[in-house]
């Protein structure tokens, strides 16, 4: 009971290779473009990947290379797919619409309408049964949306920004309810909210330009990025460069300067070698609230110090979230106009190196 | 033109004014103009009289007849047209149309030429003791051929816009083709077919010169009312005057049918399909 998966469409500069194990949900996040929505296609059978193999549950749902031509049709593969958008069929009551799964198994119009009330109880929509998706509003026809896709007892969930089309107060209780109804299945969940991630995922998948950029359990991804994207997502100051024995040394790009020393703290503890360690790719990672900024120079030795220009000024809770050079540091109002700080000045960024973990990458 | 406070700003020069009265003119006129001639007096005998029944009668058959095969072929057509993809599909979508713009006397050789005695296909179907041309068969076929076109254009139209989101969450679903176009497709796609079937009507109804040229006009078989208003023009303009008003009629309650849901809202969903109507009445040609 597992889903393994490994396809390459050329056409989007896809490539991609997962595993779920039996009642595992996997999160999948990227930047816009990176491939999450082709991913769904290709394992719903609605996109057919060049090359590839995948097999869900012991069943081959395709099998594509040279000689071989496997293709299961979407309509048998047990891949349930909820979109953004509920696209519930408009011409359904919400109970006929949750019946439509049962329905094209075969099962008869009584017990699929039985089958159908059941699941909009368990999604708190009963009441909705006879209304057609006209009069409902967006997280009604979410839930029904999401009670039809489990009517449709599939054997792997497939779920593609569930939330993005709902106001903020229908998220959370939609969330909630993911989080119950996802309990013990296969389901791998697009999603641009690092919350969903947290709640409903055990696992994280970051893809980016299709291929994975990332792949690891939810709090390791998020405590130590090892991507950019990943590190955005949890909110932390990303730098890249090869390691030394205090730190590492920038690479360039991303706005800051090349061969820049950032000393912090070395982590991977347990790892076999740290001293051995230099030269290996690495990464720079601290959060912005660890950043301060100067105007001058203003260097105390065990201090790492960016000269940037200040690209943007945003609020950030209570605190002014300050920009520059591909970094972002946290200061409260008052110091942010006691500086005068605008968009367009040059600054010092500086953090001690006590707040800077340092891992290779 | 007088300013009206609470019409907001249009920004119509004077002179486009004018010329769309103009327009609209050409279109009224000659209505008004056959009602003006019609003579009400003996109004009811001359629509009722037996050769003018009879006509009826056929076009009436026929064009449900057509409306039915431009159904049952249109709607696969459309369907291909919008969702598969193939060598030459342009080509192919721009062929179907082409009865829309072609002289209908011009459909009419084409069809003898391809079902007549001589035709491409006549050799075959009178070995098999088949007779198309010249009879009511043949009328069917010259109607369907120049209405085919409406019922694709206004059914792709909608399938396009539609998109296929509804029928890719079916198939996940675990609905087969079969079911998806069953359960989905064709209840999503009906008002367009609605209005798509009704303007077919239409146009079989006021088809003429493809009919007259191969279906020739003998009464009871293949005299369709276009063919009998014709007729009736020369011996009895009386006839033909008000034979043409029933005709009328039946094109204003045709555009009523069709267009009359576009003024009410069409839908009330955030997804909808709309229907891309074909601005064609039936015409008399």
């Amino acid at each position: 009971m597992s889903f393994s998966f490994r396809a390459a469409v050329a056409e989007r500069h896809f490539d991609v290779s997962l595993a779920l194990g039996p009642t595992e949900t996997v999160a999948v996040m990227g930047p816009n473009g990176a491939g999450k929505s082709t991913l769904l296609s290709t394992i719903a059978g609605l996109v057919r990947p060049d090359t590839g193999q995948a097999e869900l549950n012991g069943r081959t749902l395709f099998h594509l290379g040279p000689g071989t031509h496997q293709w299961t049709p979407p309509h048998r593969r047990g891949t349930a797919l909820l979109a953004q958008e509920p696209l519930l069929f408009p011409h359904l009551t919400a109970a006929d619409n949750v019946a439509f799964g049962p329905r094209s198994a075969g099962v008869p119009a009584r017990r699929a309408r039985d089958i159908a009330l059941r699941w909009l109880a368990e999604v708190e929509a009963e009441d909705l049964a006879g209304r057609r998706p006209t009069g409902l509003s967006g997280g009604q026809a979410q839930r029904v949306a999401i009670a039809r896709a489990l009517a449709a007892d599939p054997g792997l969930l497939l779920l593609d920004e569930p939330m993005a089309a709902l106001d903020i107060h229908s998220a959370p209780l939609l969330r909630r309810l993911l989080k119950r109804v996802l309990e013990g299945r296969q389901a791998i969940i697009v999603t641009h909210d690092v919350l969903d991630a947290l709640m409903l995922a055990d696992r994280v998948v970051v893809l980016e330009k299709g291929r994975i950029a990332e792949d690891g359990p939810t709090r390791e991804v998020l405590e130590r990025p090892r991507s950019l994207f990943a590190a955005g997502l949890a909110g932390l100051n990303f730098v890249t460069g090869t390691l030394t024995a205090a730190g590492i040394r920038t690479a360039g790009g991303q706005g800051i300067a090349r061969d820049l020393e950032i000393a912090g703290h070395l982590e991977e503890p347990g790892e076999p070698g740290q001293a051995g360690a230099a030269g290996l790719p690495g990464a720079a990672v601290f959060p912005p609230s660890a950043v301060s900024v100067f105007l001058t120079d203003a260097h105390g030795s065990p201090r790492n110090s960016f000269p940037v220009e200040v690209t943007e000024l945003e609020p950030h809770g209570d605190q002014i979230r300050v920009r520059g050079g591909g970094l972002a540091a946290d200061i409260t109002p008052a110091a942010s106009a006691e500086l005068g700080l605008a968009p367009g000045m040059p600054a010092h960024f500086v953090v001690k190196s006590a707040a800077v973990s340092i891992y290779a990458t | 033109m007088t300013f009206r406070p609470r019409q907001p700003y249009t920004g119509i020069p004077r002179w486009v004014s004018g010329l769309a009265v103009l327009a609209a003119l050409v279109v009224v006129l000659p209505l008004v103009a056959i009602v003006a001639r019609v003579n009400w007096g003996n109004f009811i005998p001359l629509i009722t009289s037996e050769s003018a029944l009879e006509a009826l009668g056929l076009s009436l058959r026929t064009s449900a007849a057509s409306t039915l095969l431009c159904i049952v072929l249109g709607v696969p057509l459309a369907l291909v047209l919008a969702r598969a993809s193939f060598p030459f599909q342009r080509l192919l979508r721009s062929l179907v149309l082409l009865p829309l713009v072609l002289p209908p006397v011009v459909g009419g050789i084409a069809l003898l030429y391809t079902f007549g005695r001589q035709g491409l296909l006549g050799g075959t179907l009178q070995v098999l003791g088949i007779q198309i041309a010249f009879s009511t068969t043949a009328v069917v076929l010259a109607q369907t051929f120049v209405a085919l076109p409406f019922l694709v254009v206004s059914l792709e139209g909608a399938l396009r816009i539609g998109g296929q989101k509804y029928e890719a969450v079916a198939a996940t679903l675990g609905a087969s083709p079969g079911t998806v176009f069953r359960r989905v497709t064709l209840p999503l796609i009906l008002p367009g077919l609605a209005s798509g079937a009704v303007l077919s009507f239409a146009r079989s109804l006021g088809e003429f010169g493809a009919t007259l040229t191969f279906a020739g006009s003998l009464q009871g078989v293949t005299r369709t009312l276009p063919l009998e208003i014709y007729l009736q023009r020369e011996t009895d303009p009386d006839a033909a005057v008000a034979l043409s008003l029933v005709l009328v009629a039946v094109a204003v309650a045709v555009v009523a049918l069709a267009y009359g849901r576009t003024g009410a809202p069409a839908g009330r969903g955030p997804i909808q399909r709309p229907t891309a109507p074909l601005t064609t009445g039936g015409s008399v040609r």
